[in-house]
């Protein structure tokens, strides 16, 4: 079993590929890219929440000098196509209408026109030139205006999915309605000894990479579309970009630049089929640039989420029933996170009667993206946020609270599966035995826990490994490298090859270099296309021991492979072990090149859970706060490079603790976004925070042959709570709506 | 609009283009000279990811206009090696994974390689406070902090060893 | 329109001429207003007159009556004088708080003026410490209190083709103490919720015989608070008198509420930190006698 497994590198430190380029400025991102005879594309975006497009005059733009194209909704088709992606499935029609909007602006920063010119600066004041004349229309802002009666309604053909409730509206903002429901909910509250109840909020939030988004398209006139740029996933790119615009997926070329972050929210196409549609109309490459401003009111943040959560648990702590309604802001077209929020909310737990309803619902605001671990950060925020809240009263230890209730191997998920090994019972050992748990407070500090979890994703993946005739390798992939991915690759190969990592290049294809791979998300690249590596390396490992046996000149059956080398077996025994190097030198003449292939459909990869310990300080007569000091405490099934893992789970702290802080969309009443800007959007910056400690658990994951799991989502789940639950301890308040800003706690205190 | 002459140094070369009276030192290296390592995530100051030294001091280089470096000396991250010796930072920086995207790390090597310029020996407040400027949203800034100290460390070595 | 030229001029005159001549022409000190508010579509001068090639804007001159600080020396030299540090620790440590230690690299005490925002740091400390404004322009020189310098959000005494050429600040009396607090969630890069500034002056006995208190961010401009300098003179900046300060800063706070806080937070919160700098400001001045 691959826990027994003792690893050469696997588990070891070594320096990234791909490194010295970025440390020196070398590398290429996605504004950092130029064609020859390129024009600048600029974007022109509606300054009204909600408004229908009445008519758009694009003369006076297409009139000034070095303007090359102009165009609006009419020249991207409206469709209904869609594009699978694994279980989920991607509209493209709203994909299209969200790049350029057809005939309803649906939020302040949605694109209404395009154009492109031999300058940026030209193309912004040719786009200043478009006349567009608007009806501007009620903005419907909230959830509870959402769905208050006689609200504004974004989209008149808009039908509930799932299950509507029966006397539910038929003209409606509510896009989906699901159910999760076990047990008898009445009889599990009336067998408790303590119900809470409450209502949670969080704020809409940005991923808040640094990089801009950025494109180059070049369209050829016999219709072959080159396209670099910066995302997760560049199959999705083509994918979608051609589903949109009606074109062939295969006359479509993506090739992924490095990419300065995602965290879900370089999924979706924004600039790439208005960067083609101009390069189709002017005849020359187009580069299209987002500024931080079009970042933040026009790509896709997380949903703003309204969560009631009630729990209901004995005296000795099980916890006995539970009943949670989820509602989650989709922003401009359907699709928030509610229904994977309602799956995790109380995933972690072993609770027998239950009943969660989530409602994905339309508001004039950008459409979401994912964002780590989609749904379940703010869906548990409210159960962790209650978990302690009945510990606290029923005077328990938050963990062994926690620990009574466990999930564990066997046990069914509230979502249906019943668990694999999980690790979420060490964890939480793990979790009390850390000298952080018991260490003293200083005044004004509390000290809050709080549980996370993710479902990891499995998904394709494709790989290929290739041998030199001096014995190196190179190992091809399809996903973009977003935090040290290529390097672990680079280690796998060498796990199953035996030779040094320096001396495996690994390398991110383009689109038409290698077979289809989904994206960089779901934490999936370690797990699944380190699959496919290992795959691509074993069947290479294959290759080298035919041969061997070619050389050997007996039967393949008698060659075995161990430490990087072919070792012979009974029948020829009598033979020197030969290297890789021994058989790359020979692979002309054995039979030509070595290439070892891999493409896998993984499976879900097996749940991550994590607990955080957080301190925080509070200033009570300013409400301002500081987190002091940090634990992670993570199962990462099996760490391939620590350092990356351990970088993944204080990254995913930080924008967890940013979350619970200061981080969140304003809008004034009339849907403008008052803080487009890292100034007033408050990110945590590098003087806020302590150092994040980090325990990693081992518990190997069954499906992968190394036991890999997932371990880049779940560390944005458990801060929310974390902090939540530390402000509770140093205040004496428990709160309920983030972020917990200075003037919000300063108002509950001084109420209290 | 009159187009400017601007005659300056860049890491250390004596370097000449033309630019707009509008525009930006930032783009002015990006698109001018190709120096595509000094990167633009906000534009507004907000971020550091433009950060290049000029005349020595650290500052956001979406906020100098490329007319003003006329007659100066500039740095960029391009030029914080020499030759195939990195800077101590920025084999911290790979030695400490201090980097998950990258896309901030030309911003932040040049921050750092300006505060170890002033002193060897910060402490973490002090180098926390010095980066904050800088704008990291994949790391958390843990080992970014701890490659700055580690990078300080070695550089109190080196010249500790020139001295002996 | 976009900007049409860049100007260095050499000479205070020259800069004045320039401006003189092309009303729309606007001065350039680091940029890290102006070139923001270029970027993102709010002003479009004319032209850039940048203004730290002229030699009396950069630079600190000390002698026996005050500090002479030209208007576009960048906040980093500034922050690096030690004693300019040591004689006005509050108004420095003001200059160290602007932005980032890039924004530092470039940003200007005059430029925070000139800028004209309430919230901006480094005004109310210059007022308590009874900082001047030496202004050029076409009819000359001419000298104003800090203290008024700004009439409004992003408005100024300063008429058109008018430059700040320096700020003058005269030596503290002996016995003297200053500080700055400001409120920001975060603890660098953000633009203050609040801020406050008190200077004060004790006698051998420790009794207050001066004071001056300022508050940012809480009116359309700083704003002197005559009545919590009242509370602390004559006291010796017993708890008492310190509490009264903050009240009295706080009922002179004239604050809306906006996406940095409510009116209702910026005004009990300036109080606050009206208390806590008057109690630096004291252990200040009792340390310099
Ligand atoms: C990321 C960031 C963070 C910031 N943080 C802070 C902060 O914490 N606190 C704070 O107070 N401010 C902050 N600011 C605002 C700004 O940095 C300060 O106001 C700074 O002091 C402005 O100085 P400057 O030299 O850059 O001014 P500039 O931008 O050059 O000029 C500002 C204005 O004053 C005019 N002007 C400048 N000099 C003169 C002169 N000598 N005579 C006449 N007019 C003149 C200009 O025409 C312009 O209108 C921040 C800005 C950014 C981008
Ligand atoms: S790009 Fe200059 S600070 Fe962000
Ligand atoms: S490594 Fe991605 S922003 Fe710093």
């Amino acid at each position: 079993m691959s826990a027994e497994r003792t690893f050469e590198y696997i588990g070891t430190r070594p320096i990234r590929h791909d490194g010295l380029d970025k440390v020196t400025g070398r590398a290429n991102y996605g504004a950092d890219f130029t064609l020859p005879g390129m024009l600048h594309g600029h974007v022109l975006r509606s300054p009204h929440a909600h408004a229908r497009i009445v008519s758009i005059d694009t003369s006076a733009a297409e009139a000034t000098p070095g303007v090359k194209a102009v165009i609006t909704g009419k020249d991207i088709p409206k469709t209904n196509a869609k594009l699978s992606l694994g279980e989920a499935a991607m509209e493209l029609g709203p994909m299209g209408d969200n790049a350029l909007a057809h005939d309803k602006a649906l939020y302040e920063g949605h694109a209404v026109a395009a154009v492109a010119a031999t300058s940026p600066e030209i193309a912004r004041e040719a786009a200043e030139k478009i006349v567009v004349v608007y009806e501007v229309l009620k903005p419907v802002m909230t959830v509870d205006q959402a769905l208050a009666p006689g609200a504004t309604i974004l989209h008149d053909d808009l039908v509930t999915k799932g299950k509507p409730l029966a006397d539910a509206p038929k003209h409606t903002n509510v896009a989906l309605r699901m159910e999760l429901k076990r047990g008898d909910l009445e009889a599990g509250f009336a067998a408790a000894d303590l119900i809470v109840e409450r209502t949670f909020t969080t704020p809409m939030v940005h991923q808040g990479y640094i990089e801009p988004h950025a494109c180059v398209a070049r369209y050829g006139e016999d219709g072959q579309v080159l396209v670099w740029t910066t995302t997760q996933g560049h199959f999705i790119v083509r994918d979608a970009s051609a589903g949109i615009l009606g074109i062939d997926a295969a006359k479509v070329k993506v090739v992924p630049s490095e990419i300065g972050g995602g965290f879900g929210g370089k999924i979706p196409v924004y600039l790439e089929p208005l960067a083609i549609v101009l390069s189709r109309k002017a005849h020359r490459p187009v580069k299209m640039v987002m500024s931080r401003d079009d970042v933040f009111r026009a790509s896709g943040p997380t949903s703003g989420t309204k969560v009631r959560m009630k729990i209901g648990a004995k005296k000795d702590g099980t916890l006995v029933a539970a009943s949670a309604s989820l509602y989650y802001e989709a922003g401009a077209y359907p699709g928030s996170p509610a229904g994977a929020g309602a799956m995790c909310v109380i995933a972690p737990y072993t609770i027998p009667n239950f009943m969660i309803e989530a409602y994905d619902i339309v508001v004039n605001r950008p459409k979401v993206a994912a964002y780590r671990a989609p749904g379940s950060p703010a869906a548990m925020f409210a159960t962790e946020s209650v978990i302690d809240e009945i510990a606290q009263k029923l005077g328990m230890d938050p963990i062994d609270l926690r620990l009574k209730n466990a999930a564990q191997e066997g046990d069914s998920a509230p979502y249906g599966p019943k668990y694999g090994p999980i690790g979420l019972k060490q964890v939480l050992e793990a979790t009390k035995a850390h000298p952080h748990w018991k260490a003293p407070l200083g005044p004004n500090q509390g000290r809050g826990v709080a549980c996370g979890f993710w479902f990891n994703a499995g998904l394709n993946s494709t790989a290929t490994v290739s041998l030199s005739a001096d014995g190196s390798a190179t190992v091809v992939t399809g996903n973009p490298d977003i935090g040290g991915t290529r390097v672990a690759q680079a280690m796998m190969v060498s796990e199953e090859l035996g030779i040094p990592v320096e001396r495996v290049r690994p390398t991110v294809a383009d689109t038409d270099s290698i077979g289809y791979n989904d994206l960089t998300g779901g934490s999936r690249v370690c797990y699944a296309t380190g699959m496919a590596v290992i795959k691509a390396a074993q069947d290479a490992r294959d290759q080298l021991c035919a041969r061997a046996a070619k050389i050997w000149d007996v039967d393949p059956s008698c060659v075995a492979w161990e430490r990087g080398r072919a070792i012979p077996l009974n029948g020829a025994s009598d033979k020197e072990p030969l290297t890789v190097s021994a058989l790359a030198a020979k692979m002309t003449a054995t039979g030509g090149p070595i290439v070892g292939r891999g493409a896998v459909s993984a499976p879900m990869a097996g749940p991550g859970f994590a607990t955080n310990i957080c301190d925080i300080e509070v200033d009570k007569e300013t409400g301002v706060s500081r987190v002091v000091r940090y634990t992670a405490i993570q199962d990462v099934g099996k760490a391939v490079h620590p350092s990356y893992v351990e970088g993944q789970m204080q990254g995913g702290a930080v924008q967890g603790i940013g979350w619970a802080l200061n981080e969140e969309y304003i809008y004034d009443e009339a849907g403008h976004l008052e803080n487009a800007g890292f100034l007033d959007y408050r990110m945590p910056v590098a003087s806020d925070l302590p150092m994040i400690d980090t325990v990693l658990i081992e518990v190997a994951n069954p499906l992968h042959p190394y036991g890999v799991r997932g371990v880049g989502e779940v560390p944005i789940v458990p801060p929310l709570a974390a902090v939540a639950n530390a402000m509770a301890g140093a205040t004496g308040v428990r709160f309920t709506d983030l972020p917990l800003s200075p003037p919000r706690v300063l108002k509950a205190l001084s109420g209290a | 609009m009159s187009t400017i002459h601007v005659r300056t140094t860049v890491n250390g070369e004596p370097t000449e283009f033309l630019c707009e009276p509008a525009e930006t030192l930032l783009d002015a290296l990006r698109n001018r000279l190709g120096l595509t390592g000094t990167k633009e995530g906000c534009g507004t100051g907000d971020c550091g990811s433009c950060s290049v030294l000029l005349e020595g001091r650290l500052v956001p280089s979406c906020l100098v206009l490329a007319a003003e470096a006329i007659d100066r000396e500039v740095l960029t991250v391009e030029g914080v090696a020499v030759g195939d010796a990195l800077h101590p930072v920025q084999q911290a920086f790979l030695e400490q994974a201090a980097l998950q995207c990258g896309i901030c790390t030309p911003g932040l090597v040049v921050a750092a390689k300006s505060l170890l310029d002033r002193n060897t020996n910060p402490t973490e407040q002090e180098v926390r406070f010095w980066l904050a400027g800088n704008l990291c949203r994949c790391t958390g800034y843990d080992k970014i902090v701890r490659a700055v100290m580690d990078a300080a460390e070695v550089m109190r070595n080196e010249t500790s060893e020139v001295r002996a | 329109m976009l900007t049409q030229r860049y100007e260095a001029p050499t000479t205070v005159a020259d800069a004045v001429r320039l401006m003189q001549a092309d009303p729309q022409a606007t001065p350039l000190a680091g940029g890290t207003d102006l070139l923001v508010q270029y970027r993102v579509g709010l002003r479009r001068p004319s032209a850039f007159v940048d203004l730290k090639r002229i030699p009396g804007l950069v630079g600190i001159t000390l002698d026996e009556v005050g500090m002479r600080l030209g208007a576009a020396t960048s906040a980093a030299e500034v922050c690096e004088h030690g004693e300019a540090r040591r004689l006005w620790p509050g108004l420095v440590e003001a200059v160290g708080l602007l932005g980032s230690t890039q924004i530092q690299g470039r940003g200007s005490v005059g430029g925070n003026l000139c800028n004209g925002s309430p919230a901006a740091d480094t005004t109310c400390p210059l007022i308590v410490n009874r900082a001047r404004a030496v202004i050029a322009g076409p009819q000359g020189e001419r000298t104003v209190d800090v203290d008024g310098f700004t009439t409004g959000p992003h408005k100024t005494v300063l008429a058109p083709g008018e430059v700040l050429v320096a700020l003058w600040v005269p030596r503290p009396a002996a016995g003297t103490g200053d500080a700055y607090l400001r409120l920001i969630p975060r603890s660098e890069m953000d633009i203050a919720a609040a801020g406050a500034a008190v200077s004060v002056t004790l006698d051998k006995g420790g009794t207050c015989t001066a004071a001056r208190v300022a508050i940012a961010a809480v009116a359309p401009t700083a704003l002197l608070v005559p009545a919590a300098a009242e509370a602390l003179i004559g006291t010796k900046l017993d708890d008492a008198a310190l509490v009264r300060a903050g009240e009295a800063a706080s009922a002179a706070a004239r604050s809306i509420g906006d996406k940095r806080g409510t009116a209702a937070y910026r005004r009990t919160v300036v109080g606050v930190l009206t208390r806590r700098a008057a109690s630096i400001a004291a252990a200040r001045a009792r340390a310099s006698h």
